[in-house]
């Protein structure tokens, strides 16, 4: 499109940026020296750990930053200065010339606006449009990003659509006024993995159409290699390195980036793992299910909700079973039935040959020392107003195992058998990074040296760099414990890496379980096929066969 | 290279979180009663009402003689309420009686005198008996506020843990206690409660002034329960007394001493109130309420009677109010501190590699 080419040729311009943050009478570095060129119909990828400051270079291109923040440097938009224009001039081109996409839709979104309001709203901010002619363009937007009933769901509001209608949505606003450059800050972050490959075909596709360039934000170099033309690389605000996707992937001359890379986890790069016994000669399961329905009852008008169906999985001594399948899929429901912190409906459990199938509290309580659980979100699962060390020592203490001196020994042991130095006991859990705070989560479930662990998504949380630390750690800790443990993953790789065996699960039903290899690399349900297809893969020459493969899947 | 920061653990690992890395620059290494702290320290007006309050109570309680049982600690001020003195015409404009003594006029008279808040239609010292209704409306204002707080956490926090058919019939409780119309039922009661005592006012207006304090413990419990490390406790095997108590409670404690604070404010106006109305602290006893109910005719003639005790009522509420203000600020994490151009100009550059 000719109008997105300016003199120069590029469309965004960004040469020795910096910006900083003033915090307690101290200029802190965000962002430092950048510089970077962005052509019409091209994409540029950021990538880096949380803290290196992809976003706030994202944010600070259209002076978005907090009141604390200060910026230097240039800043070109279609050879227009943007660092301290004028306000009059930045909402010209906010969501005119750049639009952005952001990782959460439904913080994004206003929840008291019908998706239609909110992109009428746009276009008649920036055209001069009729209210009727507005509603026909964000009707065609809405239909172009393939949102399903276009006459209906511009009427909805956000909570009434799907996470990846909800981001179609956004992308319908952002592209609202054909924007020349699109800011998609980890546009794919917090959706499944097959919707993630629908909205990155739709955003390719787009670009393609509208010769827009996007500047990419993410932390996945999948999502990377499935995208980028060229990627810079980011840590603590420093570009370590730029170049073109195929240089950074396949030649990275940093050893930063070499460790990022090192760091992802990929499908069915990981040797096969033996449990310690024979097929034949399998000693009694720590945990059986059998048969299980799982309800959530009903909640005053909202019916009762089925959430797991005709479920079973056995787990044996030692063994390490993934648990996959998609948000809502009933995956957790499982894990925390397992363990007696949601009450089933039908069917049997049992724990260490206890059946806790309809078991009181008093009855649950002598199955606790034998069952751990991590939890998903490092930041929720901790105590915010208990030192780490008595979150530890809880267990242990409740357990009535140990007091005073003996428990502080006790809780020292489990701070150094999961690598954290022993004065961190006093520490409170914002005081620790998300990494640190899984561990001492661990910490936690292992206290009791249990028979079980439950691990609900303890990585989705964390950067690959931490993820890859963090699992190697659990492999160790695995390893020497012996403990079982049902791994519950969105994220097939990581799957892969640990476990021995893997049960598929979709809207409550397992649909497919087996050996590890077998389901990756043979998997025979459908749906399995697609999950493994949508994963992208850290390898863009490889990424483009799979995305066409998938492509003809589809077909 | 190296990271900002001190000591990242062994692990080495970056602290999470873009610009919130470096937002959590202000609070590393502290404690979270420390942060709340710090926050509140840097209120300037919750400080200075903080500073003004403690003073206040201080000068009030040590003015007069104080009973403990058969103790008897002496105050400093030589006029009780008891005593009535001569009444003093001389020197008052236009012909009234018992006018202050008290003169800031540093060219002049400058000094206390023997009446500096003068003295009422009989004689008696107005300073003793400003700071007699004083003692008594703080007693109401701190028996109030404990008494609301506690029956507020208790039944908000049974409600918000137990939740269901317990939820229900607390809250409709709740809902009972706020329509009927309290300022009726108070002055009912303060009607009766003049024969019993300033303690049985405080005890039953403490009684009706829990219901917002419940349902706001109510909301935070019904939020906190869900959080996962809530589970993690069961999970550890801990007990529902325990989970309330130990894990639950502490983290609502910010917003709890909040409301109280502001209860307590509320508490000293509703105190003035009822008796102004009459229905409140009723005579012999005395109350700051009571005396400007008493004084109220002299206001044209003798505005001094009016205006010392409507001068202590003001301070206490506003230094309470704006010390509960500094502390909400205090407990709320998104609160953030506002820079100014100064600031901006004095402020240091973190000297980091690579720049």
């Amino acid at each position: 499109m000719e109008t997105n080419k300016s003199a120069s040729g590029s469309l965004l311009k960004i040469s020795h940026f910096n910006i900083d943050f003033w915090v307690d009478g101290v200029w802190y570095p965000a962002v430092i020296d950048m510089n970077m060129e962005l052509a019409p119909g091209k994409v540029t990828a950021i990538v880096g750990e949380s803290g290196a400051g992809k976003s706030t270079v994202a944010l600070g291109l259209m002076s978005l930053l907090a009141a604390n923040a200060r910026m230097s440097g240039s800043v070109m938009v279609k050879d227009q200065e943007m660092l301290n224009a004028k306000p009059l001039l930045l909402r010209k081109f906010r969501g005119k010339e750049v639009a952005y996409i952001f990782q959460e839709p439904m913080t994004a979104l206003n929840p008291l606006f019908t998706i239609g309001y909110q992109i009428v709203e746009t276009l008649r901010n920036h055209f001069d449009m009729g209210p009727k002619e507005a509603h026909a363009r964000a009707l065609e937007l809405i239909t172009m990003v393939d949102i399903p009933d276009p006459h209906t769901s511009i009427e909805k509001y956000p909570h009434q659509l799907s996470g990846g209608q909800r981001q179609r949505a956004m992308i319908a606003q952002a592209l609202a006024c054909d924007p020349g450059l699109l800011v998609a800050d980890e546009p794919t972050t917090a959706l499944d993995v097959t919707v993630q490959a629908e909205i990155l075909d739709l955003m390719r596709g787009l670009k393609d159409k509208l010769n827009s360039a996007i500047l990419l934000i993410t932390h996945d170099m999948g999502v990377v290699a499935d995208m980028a033309d060229e990627i810079i690389v980011m840590k603590d605000g420093l570009t370590i390195e730029s170049g073109t996707a195929d240089q950074i992937f396949n030649r990275p001359g940093h050893p930063y980036t070499r460790e990022l890379l090192a760091a992802v986890p990929k499908l069915g790069a990981s040797k096969k793992r033996v449990l310690a016994y024979k097929e034949s000669s399998k000693p009694a399961p720590v945990l059986k299910i059998e048969n299980v329905t799982i309800e959530y009852p009903k909640r005053g008008r909202v019916p009762a909700f089925v959430a797991v169906k005709n479920f079973s999985l056995e787990i044996f001594p030692g063994e390490i079973v993934g648990l996959v399948g998609e948000s809502g899929s009933g995956k957790t429901t499982v894990g925390r039935a397992s363990i007696g912190l949601i009450p089933i409906k039908e069917g049997s459990l049992e724990i260490v040959g206890k059946d806790i199938s309809h078991a009181t509290q008093k009855e649950l309580f002598g199955i606790r020392r034998h069952t751990g659980i991590v939890f998903q979100d490092p930041a929720s699962s901790l105590n915010p107003r208990l030192p780490i060390g008595e979150s530890i020592g809880e267990p242990i203490f409740l357990a009535k195992l140990a007091k005073g001196p003996e428990l502080a020994r006790m809780v020292e042991d489990l701070l150094d058998q999961v690598e954290l130095p022993r004065s961190y006991r006093n520490r409170y859990p914002h005081e620790l990074s998300g990494g640190q705070r899984q561990r001492v989560g661990i910490a936690r479930a292992l206290a009791l040296t249990p028979d079980l662990l439950i691990a609900d998504e303890p990585t989705s949380a964390l950067d690959v760099s931490v993820q890859a630390r963090f699992l190697d750690l659990l492999q160790e800790l695995q390893g020497k414990l012996n403990f079982a443990c049902l791994f519950i993953s969105h994220d097939l790789a990581v799957v892969d890496i640990l476990a021995h065996r893997i049960a598929v699960m979709q809207n409550g039903l397992l649909v497919e379980s087996g050996d590890r290899d077998q389901i990756l690399k043979n998997p025979k349900n459908d749906y399995t096929q697609r999950l493994i297809s949508a994963v992208p893969v850290p390898d863009p020459a490889e990424q483009r066969i799979r995305r066409e493969a998938r492509l003809a899947l589809k077909k | 290279m190296k990271l900002f920061g001190r000591d990242k653990g062994s692990s080495g690992e970056i602290l999470s979180g873009g610009e919130s890395a470096i937002a959590n620059k202000e609070v590393e290494g502290l404690s979270q009663g420390q942060i709340v702290r710090r926050r509140f320290f840097r209120h300037r007006g919750a400080v200075i009402a903080l500073f003004v309050l403690t003073s206040l109570i201080v000068f009030v309680m040590s003015a007069l003689d104080t009973k403990i049982g058969a103790l008897r600690i002496p105050g400093w001020w030589k006029w009780t309420v008891e005593d009535i003195p001569e009444l003093r015409y001389e020197d008052c404009p236009g012909g009234t009686t018992g006018c202050p003594t008290l003169s800031l006029n540093p060219s002049g008279a400058f000094g206390l005198g023997t009446h500096p808040f003068g003295q009422d239609d009989i004689g008696r010292d107005y300073f003793a008996l400003v700071m007699n209704g004083a003692r008594r409306s703080l007693m109401i204002m701190f028996v109030i506020g404990a008494v609301s707080g506690f029956i507020g956490v208790v039944v908000g926090s049974i409600a918000g843990f137990y939740g269901k058919r317990v939820d229900a019939v607390l809250m409709r409780l709740v809902d009972f206690i706020q329509t009927v119309p309290g300022i009726i039922i108070a002055a009912v009661i303060g009607k009766a409660a003049g024969r019993v005592g300033p303690l049985f006012l405080a005890l039953f207006l403490g009684l009706l002034g829990w219901t917002g304090l419940a349902r706001l413990v109510r909301a935070q419990f019904l939020s906190l329960r869900e959080m996962e490390f809530v589970d993690a406790a069961r999970v550890a095997g801990a007990s529902n007394v325990r989970i309330t108590f130990k894990h639950i409670l502490p983290n609502a404690i910010g917003q709890i001493i909040v409301v109280i604070t502001l209860i307590m404010a509320g508490a000293i106006l509703t105190e003035t109130a009822l008796s102004y109305l009459g229905f409140g602290v009723v005579a012999p006893d005395v109350s700051l309420g009571l005396l400007i109910s008493q004084y109220e005719s002299a206001f044209t003639t003798r505005p001094f009677l009016f205006w010392w005790p409507g001068f202590f009522i003001i301070s206490i509420a506003l230094c309470v109010n704006f010390i509960g203000d500094g502390l909400r600020d205090a407990f709320d994490p998104r609160q953030k501190r506002r820079i100014t151009k100064k600031d901006r100009l004095k402020a240091k550059v973190d000297i980091k590699a690579g720049r």
